[in-house]
């Protein structure tokens, strides 16, 4: 087994601090988180963390049964890439001139499913969204003509295999917890666990 | 002095004082509170009987309140804030209650970091609250101004900053039942000084039992049980070993059934020990590097390792991929990240060991392991033969820190509360203290923090105000934290200290010893008069350096009435054994 990447995905409380507490439980490993997103999820007063980090599966679900005891994380979940559905965001200011003169800009916006959300005279911001080759293509396409400036949101991911936290929650709310609340991936049912 | 007892203790404050609209503890709904009375009417709805703590400007509103309450709440008022925390711990650890600790904000409150991390780690249900600074300062680098929360984060099972005093009776009924439910923990509530002044209507005390983010124990899984219990069947050579997820569980009477029902040996962590008696014919000793051979030896040839409320440290398990290999593991624990933490289950069992051993007890069959415990008795006669009897039976030279705790085991019948502060001689008092009664050994097991153990044995006092609590120190450790002896003398505590001193930092020069070539570097550690010391803190005192007296010593130090302190001068190069080398396996265990 070696390292890959996983995309950890949290509900939570909404509680200040607890952004905090649940980074903290990387550093300590030494683990570099790749991307964190924070969210609004599909149920209301519950939020979604999105984590993208490089690691062995062991050390990954080690880390969500950690991240899971928190008193207010409700659920982990880790994925790996083909278990989710992800797209990234990323913006691209590039000199209007440059663009216009040497590149034919609808081939790029073709090409790369990008679209211009800002055109001045003296620069164009470009925006695409998908996964990390296609952002990273574009950057390459528009670096000979000046690049100004480059950024990348955080990863968001939907889990292919979720129906969603909505009936979950309900457990949560109920004093005594069904099965669902505490799963357990014991007796060869590990690859079930964190998959929904 | 004055004697311990906080039920009749006298109090000063006078009924007059109290505020018009309420009398402490009876406060009618909608009566006018301040945050700082809401917070000792939670302690009271909550049956807080003792606070350790230690004033400041940022919680002086809280402290002006406790002014009233004083008949209901006894306040011990430490030397330090680590003293306090720690005396929380020991009080939470006899008493099997939240300990509860008041701190100001800054500096007070970055002294309990130390005391969290220990009790973090060791799972003691505490409950601290730490003034800070108005909120419209904060941030602006305010007098006494630090980041508490996010400083106690890793530290805490929860923490969370109170502004606004309407918050306060949920947010601390949220902190009572966070610090002593499902595995417990340190809970910090950081109260700013306007939320403690401020009024607001009180709407009674509401007791949390639900949070739906947190689930404080998981379902028991019956299918799990029942593969356990099948393998225990199964098994030729079971092997129990229990930490303190039995003291926790308050299941030691299910322990006792379990093995008792099915013959089986049982080793204990040190945290886990007191939850079955010393003297129980299934109890084959102490797990771990300082540990007893047999259980050490054994966990390497058991066939199904049976581990109860016990999280597989490295001090106990040595070098993991040569650790029980051999052997089914069937892990009983109420903290799901625990399993598989460290060793591989092959069944595990989540749950309260209250809930989950009964259930095992019903499904396994009645047996005796007679051939087997053999076993373990053999290799114990070959340590007794090796290290024990020497230990305790010394005949000439200087005295052993073994022999010590012999005598006393023979004077306090294995009656007392140990508490131990870290080192050589708390691997000595636990290896050698013998236990009747439960909730009997404090120590600080997973962090290792030197001097803990003077103001543990305060707080493990209040929480069992009956029994005979003895701390046992090193030199070391004992001046770490020495100023608790102010708060001893204050409040009549009557802790019986026992200082083993052998001029040095034993542990760390028995590892520079037999790993560094002998190149004693800065363990040297001298001592001040600690029987001046202590006479000057109006505290009995003796010194003593030979066998002829000892027993003596010892027997006028647990008469004594009030607080006593006896210096046992032992040897200066004596090494515990058997030791697990660091990186070794259990079966590697030296037994010289």
């Amino acid at each position: 087994m070696s390292k890959q990447e996983y995309t950890i995905t949290v509900y939570t409380e909404n509680q200040i601090g607890l952004l905090n507490r649940i980074a903290i439980m990387f550093s300590r490993r030494k683990i570099n988180i790749e991307s964190l997103n924070t969210s609004p999820s599909e149920v209301e007063g519950i939020h979604r963390f999105t984590i993208v980090i490089n690691e062995f599966e062991d050390v990954v679900r080690k880390l969500c049964r950690q991240i899971e005891k928190q008193v207010e994380v409700l659920k982990a979940y880790f994925n790996t890439n083909d278990e989710i559905v992800w797209q990234e965001l990323a913006l691209y200011k590039v000199p209007t001139d440059e663009i216009a003169e040497k590149v034919k800009v609808e081939r790029l916006l073709r090409e790369f499913g990008a679209r211009a959300v800002v055109i001045r005279k003296d620069y164009t911001v470009f925006e695409t969204t998908g996964q990390r080759e296609e952002t990273d293509g574009l950057i390459k396409a528009l670096e000979p003509y000046g690049l100004i400036e480059f950024v990348r949101s955080a990863r968001v991911a939907i889990i292919k295999a979720s129906n969603g936290f909505h009936e979950k929650l309900k457990e949560f709310e109920a004093t005594e917890p069904g099965e669902e609340v505490v799963e357990n991936e014991f007796l060869d049912k590990g690859a079930e666990v964190f998959t929904m | 002095m004055e004697t311990l007892d906080i039920k009749k203790k006298a109090t000063s404050a006078k009924a007059a004082i109290q505020p018009e609209t309420s009398i402490p503890g009876q406060v009618t709904q909608s009566a006018s509170l301040t945050g700082s009375q809401a917070v000792l009417e939670a302690f009271l709805a909550e049956g807080v009987d003792v606070i350790f703590g230690y004033p400041g400007g940022a919680i002086m509103p809280i402290y002006d309140a406790l002014y009233d309450y004083n008949e209901q709440l006894t306040h011990i008022l430490v030397r330090h804030e680590q003293g306090g925390i720690h005396a929380a711990q020991g009080y939470a650890r006899t008493s099997g209650k939240v300990g509860v600790v008041f701190a100001t904000s800054g500096p007070g409150a970055t002294n309990l970091v130390t005391g969290l991390a220990d009790a973090m780690i060791d799972s003691t249900p505490l409950v601290c609250v730490t003034g800070q600074v108005f909120a419209h300062l904060l941030g602006t680098d305010a007098f006494q101004e630090t980041d508490v929360i996010n400083i106690t984060t890793p530290v805490t099972k929860w923490n969370y900053q109170v502004t606004d005093a309407t918050e306060i009776p949920a947010v601390l009924a949220k902190a009572f039942y966070i610090a002593r439910t499902g595995r417990p923990g340190p809970v910090l509530i950081d109260i700013t000084k306007n939320a403690q002044i401020q009024a607001f209507p009180y709407e009674g005390y509401t007791p949390c039992h639900h949070i739906r983010s947190y689930r404080p124990k998981p379902i028991v899984r019956k299918e799990y049980v029942q593969e356990a219990a099948k393998l225990i069947n199964e098994a030729k050579k079971p092997f129990v070993i229990f930490g303190q997820g039995v003291i926790l569980g308050q299941a030691e009477a299910e322990l006792k059934s379990f093995i008792e029902k099915t013959g089986i040996p049982a080793a204990w962590t040190i945290l886990g020990l007191s939850a079955l008696p010393t003297d129980h014919p299934l109890n084959v000793g102490m797990l771990g590097m300082h540990g007893n051979y047999a259980p050490n030896v054994m966990t390497n040839e058991c066939d199904v390792l049976i581990a109860i409320g016990m999280r597989f440290d490295d001090r106990v398990t040595g070098r993991l991929d040569k650790y029980a290999k051999q052997a089914k593991v069937i892990h009983l624990d109420i903290d799901p990240a625990e399993i598989d933490k460290n060793v591989k289950a092959t069944i595990p069992v989540w749950g309260d060991c209250k809930e989950t051993l009964p259930l095992l007890t019903a499904l396994v069959e009645k047996k005796s392991h007679t051939a087997w415990l053999q076993e373990f008795r053999t290799l114990e006669t070959k340590e007794i033969d090796t290290v024990i009897r020497e230990e305790l039976n010394p005949v000439a030279g200087e005295l052993t820190m073994g022999e010590c705790i012999k005598v006393l085991n023979e004077l306090t019948g294995g009656n007392a509360v140990i508490v131990t502060d870290v080192g050589q001689h708390q691997m000595v008092a636990c290896r050698y203290a013998r236990f009747n009664e439960t909730k009997s050994n404090i120590t600080s097991g997973g962090l290792g923090t030197m001097g803990f153990g003077l103001p543990a044995a305060i707080g493990a006092k209040y929480g069992a105000p009956d029994r005979t609590v003895v701390a046992i120190i090193g030199d070391g450790g004992i001046q770490m934290t020495i100023q608790e002896l102010g708060t001893i003398m204050q409040f009549g505590a009557a802790v019986k200290i026992l200082i083993l001193n052998n001029q040095f930092l034993g542990m760390v020069r028995q590892w520079q010893q037999l790993f560094n070539d002998k190149r004693y570097s800065f363990v040297n550690i001298t001592s001040p008069d600690y029987v001046a010391v202590a006479k000057a803190y109006y505290i009995e005192a003796a010194k003593v350096d030979d066998r002829a007296n000892l027993r003596a010593a010892l027997k006028t130090m647990l008469d004594h009435p009030g607080a006593y302190l006896l210096e046992c001068m032992v040897g200066k190069e004596n090494n515990v054994f058997p030791m697990v080398p660091q990186g070794c396996s259990v079966s590697e265990i030296r037994l010289s």
